[in-house]
């Protein structure tokens, strides 16, 4: 092969080996571009039915009940507007809490019950010593009571 | 002072070899005060516990994989351009880095996932496009490796990296244009950095390590790399103690 | 503190020290093989150039 053939060949590889790379990273972005829907995305019929998906938003105030003898859970998913009751099998990740985000992979039933087989816990970016938490916390309070 | 006159291989290898133990030692020093503020002294964090102390390694080497690459296309758009030999040399050293500091950030990422999230790997916006960055380095790496003539090797992937650089927003923004499992920025955010400043400072120092690291290997490696390339210039001889 | 809370880490030990020993050896590994490239290369360069002096 002449050197020219063979530098168009080299070429020719790289290009098409790099299309199909960027077909396969497209392919695989568009059905994760969106990795989890809000219940309000739910409620407005943007979530596929009849799949599996991930439902996402954060764990209600109060809505968690455990049972004492099996590892099922229960607990409402809400983006502040909709809510979503989810029931849950299985192990929960640490930060697993009340007021925290949630993302959980299951199907909705006809009665809109999530029946989740994957519970993942969402964190924010924020970090702090828990006095500081604390402070903030009561500080907060404190800037609430004297509005009122 | 003229800046190019250091640009020459044969300015660069001593100069190099000068600077080096410098980088190394300031990397040592700067990685210890980093490690020991991560470990000893920084609080626990009020949500997280003791886990999130592997933030310390996995933010600082998820900035560099992004730098190192930004650092690796530009001294390959200037190798196009100018046909400058350092530049080339440059960007085949970032290489290995770059994609040994994407690997850190990775597996450093999966483990501390493990536990907070509950699973080690999702294919979210932000984990999928910087394992594409992975992807993007041993890409290059590959390209080079597969082409004999260096200059040639070194031109292709060259547009390789330029092309890839479309990857770098794309890991930025990610956790902002999708939803993401991944949180949002903590420190590169506009307003205030939601980091305790006991927290934020052994970040900070690792970083700083980080990039004196990177620094000083990657100097180790260009060091080589204009040995193998300038191997039939006569100066080589003197550098390697033999008379032609 | 004493060491063996330190090293437990309030239960995520496992975590962190498999987290900062994979960094560490990647890191360590990017010392060690562009140190040995570079004497395998100045060695080669050496033989090369005996062997050019005895033609």
């Amino acid at each position: 092969m002449k050197r020219r053939h063979k530098k168009f060949a080299i070429i020719l590889t790289a290009v098409i080996g790099l299309s199909v790379a960027a077909l396969f990273i497209m392919d695989a972005f568009k059905d994760n571009m969106v990795f989890f829907y809000s219940p309000t995305d739910v409620f407005a019929g943007k979530s596929p039915t009849n799949k599996t998906f991930r439902l996402g938003g954060m764990v209600e105030k109060g809505s968690i009940k455990k049972s004492t003898k099996n590892l099922k859970v229960e607990f409402i998913v809400t983006d502040n507007n909709k809510k979503i009751p989810v029931t849950y099998e299985g192990i929960l990740p640490d930060l697993f809490r009340e007021g925290q985000g949630v993302i959980t992979q299951g199907k909705l039933n006809e009665n809109n019950m999530f029946t989740a087989s994957e519970v993942l816990a969402k964190h924010d970016e924020n970090y702090m010593p828990p006095e500081v938490a604390d402070a903030m916390k009561r500080a907060k309070e404190k800037a609430n009571k004297s509005k009122m | 002072m003229n800046i190019t006159k250091y640009a020459a291989p044969v300015v660069f290898y001593p100069l190099a070899g000068k600077l080096i133990p410098w980088f190394a030692w300031a990397t040592g020093i700067t990685l210890t005060i980093g490690l020991i503020m991560g470990l000893f002294i920084a609080p626990t964090d009020y949500q997280q516990g003791e886990s999130y102390r592997i933030m310390f390694i996995h933010v600082p080497s998820a900035w560099m994989s992004m730098l190192v690459y930004v650092v690796m296309a530009t001294a390959g758009a200037v190798a196009l351009a100018w046909k400058t030999r350092l530049s080339e040399m440059l960007a085949t050293a970032c290489a290995p880095i770059g994609a040994s500091f994407t690997l850190i950030a990775l597996i450093t990422g999966a483990i501390w996932g493990k536990p907070m999230w509950g699973a080690y790997w999702v294919w979210d916006a932000r984990l999928t496009s910087e394992l594409v960055l992975l992807f993007l380095y041993l890409g290059f790496m590959a390209l080079q490796a597969s082409i004999d003539d260096p200059r040639r090797a070194a031109r292709a992937a060259a547009i390789l990296a330029l092309v890839g650089v479309i990857n770098i927003p794309i890991i930025h923004f990610s956790v902002e244009w999708w939803n993401t499992l991944h949180q949002p920025a903590s420190v590169s955010k506009i307003s205030a950095p939601s980091i305790h400043p006991s927290m934020l400072w052994p970040l900070l120092i690792n970083a700083v390590g980080f990039h004196l690291f990177f620094a000083t290997t990657v100097l180790m490696r260009m060091r080589t790399e204009v040995l193998i390339r300038e191997r039939h210039k006569s100066w080589i001889a003197d550098i390697v103690g033999v008379k032609p | 503190m004493n060491w063996a809370e330190f090293f437990t880490m309030g239960g995520y030990g496992k975590f962190i020290w498999s987290a900062y020993g994979a960094a560490a050896f990647i890191i360590i590994l990017n010392v060690v093989l562009p140190m040995r490239r570079h004497k395998k290369v100045l060695h080669m360069l050496r033989e090369l150039l005996k062997m050019k002096e005895r033609e």
